[in-house]
C-alpha cells in the first residue's frame, strides 16, 4: 500500500549515520574498489593495443560493422536512466521514498553516461579525431550533417551528461556544508571549498528550492528524449529489425528498467558495506522493484508487438530477421534477452520476491545480462542479414571486445565506488526534508 | 575581508518557536533577518513570506536562448556548406528540432545554476554570525541590529524559546 515515508531518525541522527560512511573503509570496499580498477586496467591495456594496432582486433566483419562496442555504448546509456527518473521525475511526482536512493542512483547515471560517452569514441578507431564530430570552424568549411541521427546524439549525450553531472552536483552542495561543519582538519578545508559558502540561509534555499525545481523540470523531458534519440540511431536507418515506430518508447523503457536493475545491483551490497541499511530499507527495494515490474512489463508488450508487426506487416525481411532471432545462429542471445527482460521481471508480481534482497540481486544480474544482450541482439541480429543473403555475414566478438566490455564495469564501479566514500551516498538535506521538526508545543 | 555584522544570533531546537520568534522580529519592523536551517521549511517560508524567487527568470532566458541558437546554428550551417542531395532542402527544420531542444534544454539549465549561483551570492556578500549546529538539527535566526537594540532582541528570543542567543559585535 502507497503511504507517505518518514524516516524514525531525528535530524542529528541522520548527519551523524551519513557522515559515518565517510570515514575508514572497510575490508569489503577496499577488495570492490581493487576489483573494479583492477578490471580498469584491463580495458586500459585493451585499449592501449586498440590504438596501437587498429580496430581489426575486435570482431567487426563485414556488415556487422556495429557491435560489441555500439551495444555496450547504448546498455551504460540505458543504465544512466534510472537515476534521472528517480531524482527528477519522482521529486516532480513528490514520492517521499525517493530521498534515501536517488543521490546513489544520479551518481550512477553521471558515471554511466561517463563510461557510455567513452565507447563511441573507441569505435570510430581514429580516436584522437574525434572533436571532428563537434560543429567547430575549421580550415576546410565543413560543418557536421545536422540532419543524422548521430549527430542528434552526440547533442543528447553531452547535454544528458552536462545537466545530469549539474543536478548531482547542485544536489550536493548542501550535503557538503553539513559534512564540512562535521569534521577537521585538511577534510574540512577540502569540503569548505566544495560547499560553495553555503550556510542554509533563507535566502539560499528561497533560490535554491526554485532552482532545483526548475531543473527538475528541464531534467524530465531531457531524460525521455536521450533514450528516444539513441534509438533513432537505428530506427532512422532501413534495417530489418531496426526501422520501426515502437522504438523510442521501447527504448526509453528499457532504459528505466537497465538501469533499475543496476541500482540493486549497486545497492543491495553498498548498503551493508556503508551501514545504512536503517535508511535504504526493504520500502524503498520494493519500490524499486514496482518500478522494474511496470518497466519491465512495457518490454514484455514491446517483445510481443515486435514479433507481432513483423508477422502482421506481410514484410518477408522483417519477417526473416525475427524468425532467425528466435531460431537462427544467435538463438542463444535472442531467447536470453526474452527470458532475462520479459519473463525473470515478472517475478516481481509477488511481494515475498519483492522484499527478498538476495532475490533481487540475483534478478537484479539477470536484467543487466538480459539486457545487455537485448541491446547485442538488435544490432548484431539485424546488420548480420540485412537484405541480400550473398552480403550475410556473423560476426564474433575477439578478446578486445570482451576487454573493453570489461574495462567499462571496472572504468564505472571505480568512480561509483570513490564517489560513495566521498560523498554522502544518502541526502541528508532531502532526509532532513521528510522528517518533521520538534514543536515546543508537542507533536511533530 | 568584509567584517562581521552586527546584531544577535539565536539557536532554536523547535519549529514553532523559531516561526514565532521571525513573527515578532518582523512585527517589530526588522526587516533584514537571515534564518538558517539544514533544510528547506515551509513553516519558516510562510513566516518570512519572501517574494517567489526570480531564478525562473534566468531559466526562461537560458532556454529561450539555447532554443534560438540551435535553430541559428543549423540552419546557418547548412546553408554556409549547401550540399543539395535529391532534391531535398538545404536546410530542413523538423531534424533540427531535436539539436534545439537539446540546446533549450542545456542552456536552460546551466542558466538556472547561474542565477542561483548570482541571486544567493548577492546577499552573501555581507559577512553573517553562523554556526555549524545549523546545518545539523537546529535553525537560526540573526537580527542585525544596533548595541543598545540588543539586549531587547535577546528578550525577544529567550520568551519565543531560543535554547541560546549570543551577540555580534
Amino acid at each position: 500500500m502507497a503511504h507517505a515515508y518518514t524516516p524514525k531518525q531525528t535530524h542529528a541522527e541522520v548527519t551523524r549515520d551519513i557522515v559515518a560512511t565517510l570515514g575508514t573503509p572497510s575490508r569489503g570496499y577496499v577488495m570492490m574498489l581493487a576489483g573494479a580498477v583492477g578490471l580498469f586496467l584491463v580495458g586500459a591495456v585493451t585499449f592501449v593495443m586498440l590504438l596501437k594496432n587498429g580496430l581489426g582486433l575486435a570482431g567487426y566483419n563485414p556488415p556487422v560493422m556495429w557491435s560489441v562496442y555500439i551495444t555496450t555504448f547504448v546498455f551504460w546509456v540505458g543504465i544512466g536512466h534510472a537515476g534521472t527518473l528517480i531524482s527528477a521525475i519522482l521529486f516532480l511526482f513528490r514520492s517521499q521514498w525517493r530521498t534515501a536512493v536517488y543521490r546513489a542512483t544520479e551518481a550512477m547515471t553521471v558515471f554511466a553516461v561517463m563510461t557510455a560517452g567513452l565507447f563511441p569514441i573507441i569505435h570510430i578507431g581514429r580516436q584522437w579525431v574525434f572533436y571532428w564530430l563537434l560543429p567547430y570552424p575549421n580550415q576546410r568549411y565543413l560543418w557536421p550533417n545536422f540532419k543524422s541521427p548521430l549527430l542528434w546524439d552526440v547533442f543528447a549525450i553531452s547535454t544528458y551528461l552536462t545537466v545530469s553531472t549539474t543536478f548531482l552536483v547542485v544536489g550536493l552542495v548542501p550535503d557538503i556544508a553539513a559534512v564540512r561543519d562535521k569534521v577537521s582538519g585538511w577534510r574540512k578545508k577540502l569540503y569548505a571549498a566544495c560547499s560553495l559558502g553555503w550556510t542554509g540561509s533563507d535566502n539560499q534555499w528561497r533560490h535554491y528550492t526554485r532552482g532545483y525545481l526548475y531543473l527538475a523540470a528541464l531534467a524530465t523531458p531531457l531524460v525521455l528524449s536521450v533514450h528516444s534519440v539513441v534509438s533513432w540511431d537505428f530506427a532512422m536507418s532501413i534495417i530489418p529489425g531496426w526501422h520501426g515506430t515502437i522504438f523510442a518508447p521501447y527504448f526509453v523503457a528499457g532504459a528505466i528498467y537497465s538501469g533499475i536493475g543496476m541500482v540493486f545491483t549497486l545497492l543491495i551490497p553498498l548498503r551493508k558495506l556503508l551501514r545504512v541499511e536503517h535508511m535504504i530499507t526493504d520500502y524503498h527495494f520494493d519500490n524499486l522493484a514496482k518500478l522494474t515490474l511496470f518497466t519491465g512489463s512495457i518490454l514484455f508488450y514491446a517483445y510481443l508487438m515486435e514479433y507481432f508487426v513483423a508477422w502482421y506487416s506481410g514484410n518477408t525481411f522483417e519477417q526473416m530477421t525475427f524468425w532467425r532471432r528466435a531460431f537462427g545462429p544467435m538463438w542463444w542471445a535472442g531467447w536470453s534477452m526474452i527470458i532475462c527482460n520479459a519473463f525473470v521481471s515478472q517475478l516481481l508480481w509477488f511481494r515475498k520476491i519483492r522484499t527478498n534482497l538476495t532475490a533481487l540481486f540475483v534478478i537484479s544480474v539477470f536484467i543487466n545480462i538480459g539486457m545487455w544482450f537485448e541491446r547485442y541482439v538488435i544490432i548484431v541480429s539485424s546488420l548480420s542479414n540485412d537484405y541480400d543473403p550473398w552480403a550475410w555475414g556473423q560476426m564474433n566478438p575477439t578478446w578486445a571486445d570482451w576487454g573493453i566490455l570489461a574495462g567499462s564495469f571496472g572504468w564505472f564501479g571505480m568512480y561509483f565506488l570513490l564517489f560513495a566514500r566521498t560523498f554522502p551516498i544518502v541526502a541528508i538535506q532531502e532526509i532532513k526534508e521528510t522528517i518533521p521538526m520538534p514543536r515546543k508545543r508537542g507533536g511533530h | 575581508m568584509a567584517t562581521m555584522t552586527a546584531g544577535v544570533l539565536a539557536s532554536f531546537i523547535h519549529i514553532d518557536a523559531a516561526t514565532d520568534a521571525i513573527r515578532a522580529l518582523k512585527a517589530q519592523g526588522h526587516k533584514d533577518l537571515t534564518v538558517y536551517s539544514a533544510a528547506p521549511n515551509h513553516e519558516i517560508e510562510e513566516a518570512l513570506d519572501h517574494p517567489v524567487s526570480p531564478v525562473r527568470l534566468f531559466t526562461l532566458v537560458g532556454g529561450a536562448t539555447g532554443c534560438a541558437a540551435g535553430f541559428a546554428m543549423t540552419i546557418w550551417m547548412s546553408n554556409n556548406w549547401p550540399l543539395l542531395v535529391g532534391g531535398k532542402p538545404i536546410a530542413s527544420v523538423p531534424p533540427y528540432v531535436v539539436i534545439a531542444f537539446e540546446l533549450t534544454i542545456l542552456l536552460g539549465a546551466l542558466s538556472t545554476v547561474l542565477g542561483v549561483i548570482l541571486l544567493s551570492a548577492a546577499k552573501s556578500r555581507k559577512r553573517i554570525p553562523y554556526d555549524e549546529k545549523f546545518s545539523d538539527d537546529q535553525i537560526g535566526v540573526f537580527v542585525p541590529c544596533r548595541a543598545d537594540q540588543a539586549a531587547a532582541i535577546e528578550a525577544l528570543f529567550r520568551q519565543a524559546g531560543s535554547v541560546e542567543v549570543k551577540h555580534a559585535a
